[in-house]
């Protein structure tokens, strides 16, 4: 399979790899948010953690990723583009966006889903860590 | 010695065709261009007597007699006409009625005995598909276990294409002539590969094929037993009765003169070879299994292909694994390098979990394989799986002590 050039860049220099503790520290951590989406047995798991400031503003974003160069580009770009955004901001980062800046080809617009995903599962966690109504963010991960 | 880019280790999908067999090819082309079958003319009779010649190399290597060789296009027409064919040829009930008889054969044979199989099931024939152990070895008691008073055909694949594998082919084709069973074996990947004797492993039917054993593409054969006992098929495809009636269409006479030179070096030069090769695995597997953690080399320890390593690196997705070593062609399990989506049906049936199947490589060496070649695919998908885990998620999880397998995954 071909990949764009865009897919072999974060693939070899991935922005953002990390994350800002263990799965244990960084539960009991009120300013980060943490989502992790997929399966290992249907070959991708993307985990995502955002640290979000006072002002609702995410600050900085760490994630992992097991699954296909595609799937790694798709959440290596979903922390460029949500840090520095506020929370609501970063939720309105549509799947298809992906698709089109990655050039991603059919098969693997569900990569693209799955970091749409994480970012919403991340908001969500944070959100609920800090007793804010979640808006019916988690539900709209059914695919 | 400089290794040249890209390394072939995909030698289990298909191999580079020797130059030699190239050569004895060339002059059917333009200058002994006939047709086997014109009976009155030079050019017919040099066709006839090529196609005689590789009739006898490819007998020779299996133990036949060139009398029992019929050439096909590849394995899968061959697997095709033995399973299909023996099927309708001993059905105990006509077309069209229920309970024509049983069929056995292995739950990770190659599609294109499966496939054939399923739709027997479709026309009236009951099929047992063996689930393999662990190790993937298919054993005469498993068989002897699945035999019943309507088995009429067991296929066993002699070594399978994904892992390697050696299934209990002589003890099987033993049983199954006590028992008066048509026993044929798929020994795509083992024919030239290793000593193969039709009557003292106890073989009615066998495939095998051109391009797996550094022949030419598009051209394959099936031993046909002609005694104890004569072995009769249905022919599937008709016409102006070529091969006996077998297989009508006329001859590939470039790819079968191909065929028959690639058989006879592979009988001269198959000792050989298997020794350098099982060492050149024997030293890769050795090596990632060392350098690296959590990882697994899946087929039984020892009965396996030299050639054929088939290795999951836990908590690394295959196909992102192939894009960290693009210079290395070879194949994974994971469903994203598959049409289906779906990761390895062979290592599923070994009870490989899915998420070992989809971080599993397949990496096959051939003639040309070189220690080089080893060496520097040893580094290069040490570095990747390495890069890999530092974003992998499930090997933070691995590294804090927490089961992944045991964690509930938000599936979609
Ligand atoms: C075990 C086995 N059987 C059958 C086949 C099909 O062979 P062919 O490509 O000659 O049709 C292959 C090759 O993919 C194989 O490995």
């Amino acid at each position: 399979m071909a990949y764009s050039d865009k897919v072999i860049d974060h693939y070899q220099h991935p922005r953002n790899v990390g994350s800002f503790g263990t799965s244990k520290e960084v539960a009991t951590r009120k300013d980060v948010g943490v989502g992790i989406v997929g399966a290992p047995e249907c070959g991708d798991v993307m985990q995502l953690q955002i640290k979000v400031n006072d002002a609702g503003v995410i600050e900085d974003a760490k994630f992992k990723c097991f699954g296909c160069g595609s799937a790694i580009a798709s959440s290596s770009l979903a922390t460029e583009w949500i840090k520095g955004k506020s929370v609501d901001e970063a939720l309105a980062i549509k799947n298809t966006q992906i698709v089109e800046e990655l050039s991603l080809p059919p098969v693997k617009i569900h990569c693209s889903v799955l970091a749409e995903d994480s970012i919403r599962s991340a908001i969500a966690d944070y959100k609920k860590k800090n007793g804010i109504a979640a808006a019916t963010t988690q539900e709209a991960s059914a695919h | 010695m400089a290794v040249k880019l890209p390394i072939y280790m995909d030698n289990a999908a298909t191999t580079r065709t020797d130059p030699r067999v190239v050569e004895a090819m060339l002059p059917y082309f333009t200058e002994k261009f006939g047709n086997s079958a014109s009976r009155n003319h030079k050019f017919g009779w040099e066709a006839e007597d090529a196609v005689d010649l590789a009739r006898e190399q490819a007998a020779a290597l299996i133990g036949a007699s060139p009398k029992e060789i019929v050439w096909t296009s590849g394995s899968t027409e061959s697997n095709n006409l033995a399973i299909k064919g023996a099927a309708r040829m001993y059905a105990r009930s006509p077309e069209g009625t229920k309970g024509r008889g049983h069929i056995i054969a292995a739950a990770h044979e190659h599609k294109a005995v499966l496939d054939p199989c399923k739709r027997l099931q479709n026309e009236g024939f009951d099929v047992t598909f063996l689930q393999p152990p662990a190790d993937g070895v298919i054993t005469r008691a498993m068989v002897a276990e699945a035999m019943r008073e309507d088995t009429i055909l067991v296929s066993i694949m002699w070594a399978n294409n994904e892992i390697g594998t050696i299934n209990e082919v002589p003890e099987i084709g033993a049983l199954c002539h006590e028992r008066g069973v048509i026993f044929h074996t798929d020994a795509t990947q083992w024919v030239g590969k290793m000593p193969t004797d039709v009557e003292k492993d106890h073989i009615d039917l066998l495939s095998w094929s051109g391009h797996k054993m550094y022949g030419p593409k598009g051209v394959g054969a099936l031993y046909v037993r002609r005694r104890n006992p004569r072995v009769r098929l249905e022919a599937i495809q008709d016409g102006g009765g070529h091969e006996r009636g077998m297989r009508s269409g006329t001859l590939n006479v470039t790819g079968i003169v191909g065929f028959g030179k690639a058989c006879e070096i592979a009988l001269h030069e198959m000792d050989s070879e298997r020794e350098r090769l099982l060492n050149l695995r024997r030293k890769f597997e050795r090596e990632l299994s060392s350098r690296l953690e959590v990882t697994q080399v899946n087929g039984h320890a020892d009965r396996r292909m030299p050639h054929i390593l088939n290795i999951s690196f836990g908590y690394v997705e295959g196909e992102s694994l192939l894009m960290g070593i693009k210079d290395i062609a070879c194949s994974s399990g994971s469903a994203c390098t598959s049409a289906s989506l779906e990761p390895s049906y062979v290592l599923k049936s070994l009870g490989v979990g899915d998420e070992l199947a989809h971080s599993s490589l397949r990496l096959s060496l051939g003639r040309w394989s070189t220690e080089e070649e080893v060496d520097y695919a040893v580094e290069g998908i040490v570095k990747a799986v390495n890069h890999l885990r530092t974003m992998s998620p499930l090997w933070d999880l691995y590294k804090e002590g927490i089961d992944v397998s045991k964690i509930e995954w938000q599936t979609h």
